[in-house]
């Protein structure tokens, strides 16, 4: 019997088990897929809002302004890539300047600091604007961050705690049993007290199996370039003015480790889980980043991907317990920015389960995780003196990244570790280069399996069905 | 910090060729570093047939080929770091690197010679949309995965590019019991090697589709379908000429980028047209006493003229030891009508080499032409050349009476036959 069953292992999801885990309870992490921050939070502009954006009055205002806040303590504390760039929202003319007030005047509202920059000014800083950028609204605590890392960590943290995380354990059914209730998973049937509905563009599936939604999910996709670290056309995040329609619009984002992301456009999709880039998706996304930028290398791509925006009919964030389903909680709707918003949203939930729920903290919780060696950020001592104790660490396995095997073993052995190709390289990033695994992927397969103990056949990429290699050959 | 007269940075085949040159010419102390747990690079898992009929007269696979430079620099007492990545380069030759046994290390290297190679271009270099399974490989990695840890990786299998590695690929997966479905090449014309396409496709019957490419891939888990489309003469989709093929393999071969981040951070200049560092007449970088050489100087057809040009890129290493730099300033070698990069491209008028050979590629087949080196106007050359074609690298011999006293640039053009 579990106190919590919270259903998908997203940002939301992963930060809610983190911030549960600080008291005595038993919670379980339900996630369809092979790995953790397998959708929304895979595949997104990994930007922490700082909470201009939403309109006056919503949900989305305030839990955005208070999880920011508390982004880069939590970053601190787990351990995790936290980078003050700063957003420009680069204004081209009259009209636009005139939403540039709007957006000051909400953010002098939520106590959220920026400058004003006359074109010339922000120039300076960023060359490539282009000449149709008449002037820059700058919000200068913006951070990027590495949206999968926050969620890795969360969920370590949480699992050194107690909770359980079930993989490849997609909910089939939910149903009342007294005060509780049976989720029904081809692993086996769960019985728990609480029910957290946070399956991202699965949520009105999982919502309907306890009642009727009064909002429809309409994902929307959103398509990326990602550039090589070698060219950095921009210094920080440039927005165009957002607008009722297209939202925040085509963006050029400098990410934590150097690469530049310039995207997304945002379709409507029929499949949910449809996540596969597009000729006319790209196409926008090349044709809308010249409204404000020039010179934007598009030709030093490394990778194009897609992610699922969680959107639904409704459009602010929904957090809340069902009025037909007692001890079933939404935290549903939580597209941008549900990044920036996740420690919110988790606090809002636990602030519900405690109108109901005896929450008594754990003294024996450890609300951080061991701290991951990251050879970058050492000196030339410090890293002798590890790669002497632990020659692993002076072995490169990722010449593009430089990543080592001693950090690629590390992320394996984990709580809550790696166990695909992609699951290696969302934790430290072998295959995130230019050359795309290339050169390291087969070194990389090859440590998985001896390190889990299987044949490198049975090794997947991502999904459990994800084969990378078919047999051996003739010799 | 460690003092060392020459680092040569990468063991493959450009590296061992500089190393073993540069112990013919009188170099003592030199020091290797290679990545990998072996040296030879690539060439180890090119198992093949088809190496070194110019340097040594006769077919050798890839690491028979390597295995000669190896006793090479064995006679001559190389010393070869293996498993040891260059973390950076600096212009004044400080060179950091990192093992297992020494951790971080610095030398200070009077020479360096980057002989780093190349890598494929990815998925992500080239327009294919659609979903990310597994079954998307290079075709050098596919190639590593079954020559070197010994798996096939996939049963029924489609190749994007007429590369010569995927030409290679397609061969070796037929003999292994894939089934080859087809390979596309967006360009109207094959950028394999001739004799590729004819042992690699035509005699396995295996179909190459000119002007056409791959746009999208299918699959959740492992690639289940491809769509293959015709493009037309500007390389864009043909609508309504979508074909689609189930297979659970794409192999990519679509070109090769010299690897040249460690240059590009010592703030060496770089050639657009080859993606390499800049060189001389003694393959000298733009910083000095750093050479460069191999495919991450420009991309070769064949290895023979990687061993070359690096035994050069050696002499001209082992000439500033002794002597510094030439005297003067250099001169530039560029490209005319039809040559789309020239290796070296630059020269020192007042002290040329004794025979300095330009390596250059055209930009499209044609049936002939004639080449013409000139300096300004002055045709220093003229030479008749039959069936030209971007894939085959080509060479202008210039000798020192030829660059002795140039005033003005040297520019290698193809007269096209009406």
């Amino acid at each position: 019997m579990y106190d919590i069953v919270i259903i998908g292992a997203g940002i939301t999801g992963t930060m809610l088990s983190w911030k549960l885990s600080r008291y005595r309870l038993k919670v379980a992490v339900l996630e369809k897929e092979n790995d953790i921050a397998e959708g929304a939070t895979m595949a997104n502009s990994a930007i922490v809002h700082v909470g201009y954006d939403p309109e006056d009055g919503t949900l989305k205002a305030e839990l955005n302004v208070k999880g920011a806040q508390q982004y880069e303590g939590i970053c601190k504390q787990l351990f995790c890539a936290y980078k003050t760039v700063g957003a420009y929202i680069a204004a081209c003319g009259a009209e636009e300047e005139q939403q540039l007030r709007v957006l000051a005047a909400r953010a002098d509202a939520r106590g959220v600091p920026y400058r004003l920059l006359s074109r010339d000014e922000a120039l300076k800083e960023e060359p490539n604007l282009s000449e149709n950028v008449t002037q820059v609204l700058d919000f200068y605590t913006t951070a990027v961050i590495y949206p999968w890392e926050v969620a890795t960590a969360c969920m370590e943290s949480a699992c050194q705690n107690g909770t359980e995380l079930h993989l490849n354990t997609p909910c089939r059914g939910i149903t009342k049993d007294g005060d509780c209730y049976l989720i029904k998973t081809p692993n086996g049937t769960l019985r728990t007290r609480y029910v957290i509905n946070a399956a991202g563009v699965h949520a009105e599936e999982i919502h309907s199996m306890v009642a009727k939604a009064d909002w429809h999910a309409t994902p929307r996709k959103g398509e990326y370039y990602v550039l090589d670290q070698d060219v950095s056309p921009i210094r920080h995040i440039i927005f165009p003015v957002p607008s009722k329609e297209k939202g925040k619009g085509v963006l050029a984002i400098p990410t934590v480790y150097g690469n530049t992301l310039i995207g997304p456009n945002s379709d409507f999709l029929d499949d949910p889980d449809d996540n596969g880039t597009t000729v006319d998706g790209l196409a926008y996304v090349r044709a809308s980043i010249s409204k404000t930028l020039n010179n934007i290398p598009l030709n030093r791509s490394i990778r194009t991907f897609a992610g699922i925006r969680p959107t639904t009919t409704s459009s602010d964030f929904i957090v809340e317990e069902l009025a037909d389903a007692p001890h079933f909680i939404d935290a549903v709707s939580i597209e941008s920015p549900g990044l920036a918003s996740s420690p919110a949203i988790a606090d809002k939930i636990i602030s519900i389960l405690a109108e109901s729920l005896t929450l008594t903290e754990n003294p024996d919780a450890d609300l951080s995780r061991r701290k991951p060696v990251v050879l970058a950020d050492m000196t030339a001592e410090e890293r002798n003196a590890l790669i002497a104790k632990e020659p692993a660490y002076g072995r490169i396995i990722c010449r593009c990244e430089q990543i080592s095997e001693g950090e690629i073993l590390d992320c394996i052995r984990r709580p809550c570790g790696a166990r695909t190709v992609k699951g290696i390289k969302k934790r430290v990033r072998p295959g995130m280069g230019r050359c795309q695994g290339g050169f390291c992927e087969p070194k990389v397969v090859h440590i998985l399996a001896e390190e889990l103990g299987i044949s490198p056949l049975d090794v997947v990429y991502d999904s459990e069905k994800s084969i990378i290699l078919e047999s051996e050959n003739r010799v | 910090m460690k003092r060392v007269q020459a680092v040569i940075i990468g063991g493959g085949s450009a590296g061992l060729s500089a190393a073993v040159t540069l112990k013919k010419n009188g170099i003592s102390d030199i020091l290797v570093i290679e990545k990998d747990e072996e040296p030879g690079g690539i060439l180890e898992q090119c198992i093949h047939n088809g190496f070194g009929l110019q340097t040594f007269k006769e077919q050798l696979s890839g690491p028979a080929y390597a295995e000669r430079f190896l006793r090479m620099a064995e006679a001559e007492n190389v010393k070869i770091l293996l498993n040891t990545m260059v973390t950076r380069l600096t212009a004044d030759r400080i060179v950091e690197y990192v093992n297992a046994e020494e951790g971080t290390v610095q030398v200070q290297a009077d020479a360096v010679i980057l002989a780093v190679g190349c890598y494929e271009r990815p998925r992500g270099a080239i327009n294919i949309t659609g979903t990310r399974p597994a079954g998307v490989y290079t075709a050098g990695q596919a190639q590593r995965y079954l020559n070197i840890d010994g798996y096939l990786v996939g049963k029924r299998v489609f190749i994007l590019g007429s590369g010569d590695i995927g030409l290679i690929m397609a061969r070796r997966m037929t003999l292994e019991g894939a089934k080859v479905i087809g390979v596309a090449e967006i360009m109207p014309y094959s950028n394999g090697l001739p004799r590729n396409m004819k042992q690699c496709l035509e005699d396995f019957e295996i179909p190459l589709y000119l002007s056409h490419t791959v746009t999208k891939v299918f699959g959740k888990d492992r690639l289940e379908k491809i769509e293959v489309v015709e493009v037309d003469e500007n390389k864009n989709p043909i609508p309504g000429s979508e074909q689609y093929f189930e297979v659970d393999t794409l192999l990519l071969s679509c070109g090769l980028i010299p690897e040249n981040h460690l240059a590009e951070e010592a703030g060496i200049r770089m050639d657009p047209s080859t993606k390499g560092p800049v060189v001389d007449d003694r393959y000298m970088t733009s910083a000095e006493g750093i050479f460069a050489c191999g495919n991450g100087l420009h991309v070769h057809d064949l290895v023979d003229y990687v061993s070359l040009q690096a035994a050069r890129a050696a002499e001209g290493a082992a000439a500033y030891l002794k002597n510094g730099k030439p005297a003067g300033d250099p001169l530039r070698i560029v490209n005319g009508n039809q040559v789309s990069y020239c290796v070296p491209s630059q020269f020192y008028p007042a002290e040329p080499v004794e025979k300095l050979t330009v390596y250059f590629r055209v930009r499209t087949p044609m049936d002939g032409g004639t080449m013409v080196i000139r300096s300004g106007e002055r045709v220093i050359r003229t030479v008749k050349k039959r069936k030209l074609i971007p894939s085959v690298m080509e060479e202008a011999v210039l000798l020192r009476k030829d660059l002795e006293g140039c005033t003005e640039q040297i520019t290698i053009e193809i007269a096209e036959e009406a």
